[in-house]
């Protein structure tokens, strides 16, 4: 316990300065509560986002990658789309984050966490990604994008109404390619007999 | 902040560069296609904002629908991809991609 408090403290110091920013934003710049609560869960998606890619142990990796959905999700609530949030985290945090981390403890060995987490090309990769950001970044604030408004909420009538009418044909096509792969992983994944066990 | 375009894709493109660095600097595969999860999500969140700001009827449902159509595909994407890695793995007896080189000369 004494060994994780380093550790302990310094997550309490990140929630701390998180929620601080946010009370400032409310206070001292009179923003409303959703630009607060956008802030908040932008910074913990980024911040999971960031650990996800750099943390060593990979099981941590992967629970961190539910942090970052999970934030997803609340960013999608907040957007006004409530049953896409309702659906992430059905799908990603449900289904895909637990897939991924049971394909990770059937392959983990004991070694993995403590060798070499990143390839040679790391700092090339980390410079390529640093100018897709700025350069996403630049072009976005760079464009004008018109008398543009924000929408009014999505409710779960009209959404359910477009995608069962007029979208219902992509919908069956979706449906019959998750059945493909559904079996396509049944298939690569079973264990031939006679094979390498 | 909340009522502009320019936030939400900016929010995006950083997780989607965070997620490209994560494919090209991770030597395990199931950090891979985690990065790959996290560059979908990225995208998904761009759709979902351009459908909120579109102008014409119905953006926000249509731009929901295909972000959950994105979603759709991305399950069996995890699906097949962490099923060719196990396939791999009972192989070669290790995630690191960096050791799949039988086929190099």
């Amino acid at each position: 316990m004494l060994a994780k408090l380093p550790q302990i403290i310094f997550a309490l110091l990140v929630m701390g300065a998180v929620l601080g920013i946010a009370v400032v934003m409310l206070i001292a710049l009179g923003q409303d509560w959703e630009d607060a609560l956008l802030w908040i869960l932008a910074a913990v998606m980024i911040g999971s986002g960031l650990l996800v890619v750099t943390m060593r142990d990979i099981i941590r990796c992967g629970l961190a990658m539910i942090v970052c959905f999970s934030a997803l999700a609340g960013i999608y609530v907040l957007m006004g789309v409530p049953l896409l949030g309702a659906a992430q985290v059905i799908v990603y945090i449900g289904a895909i984050s637990v897939l991924i981390l049971f394909a990770i403890m059937l392959t983990q060995t004991k070694d993995a966490p403590t060798r070499l987490v990143f390839q040679t090309q790391a700092g090339p990769a980390a410079v390529a990604a640093v100018v897709v950001a700025i350069v996403i970044a630049l072009a976005v604030s760079a464009t004008d994008w018109g008398e543009v408004a924000r929408n009014a909420r999505l409710g779960t009538a009209l959404m359910s109404r477009i995608l069962f009418q007029q979208f219902i044909f992509p919908f069956e096509i979706v449906s019959v390619m998750l059945l493909a792969a559904v079996i396509g992983g049944v298939f690569l994944a079973k264990r031939e007999p006679g094979g390498p066990s | 902040m909340s009522d502009s375009l320019d936030t939400y894709l900016i929010l995006s493109g950083i997780l989607f560069a965070i997620g490209s660095f994560g494919f090209l600097a991770r030597r395990n595969a199931i950090s891979m296609l985690m990065s790959i999860e996290l560059m979908l999500n990225a995208v998904n969140l761009a759709i979902v904002a351009f459908g909120l700001f579109g102008r014409y009827p119905d953006a926000t449902a249509q731009g929901a629908v295909f972000a959950l159509m994105v979603m759709t595909v991305a399950a069996a994407e995890a699906t097949v991809g962490l099923a060719i890695v196990i396939a791999i793995y009972r192989n070669k007896k290790t995630p690191l991609v960096d050791e799949y080189d039988s086929m190099r000369q």
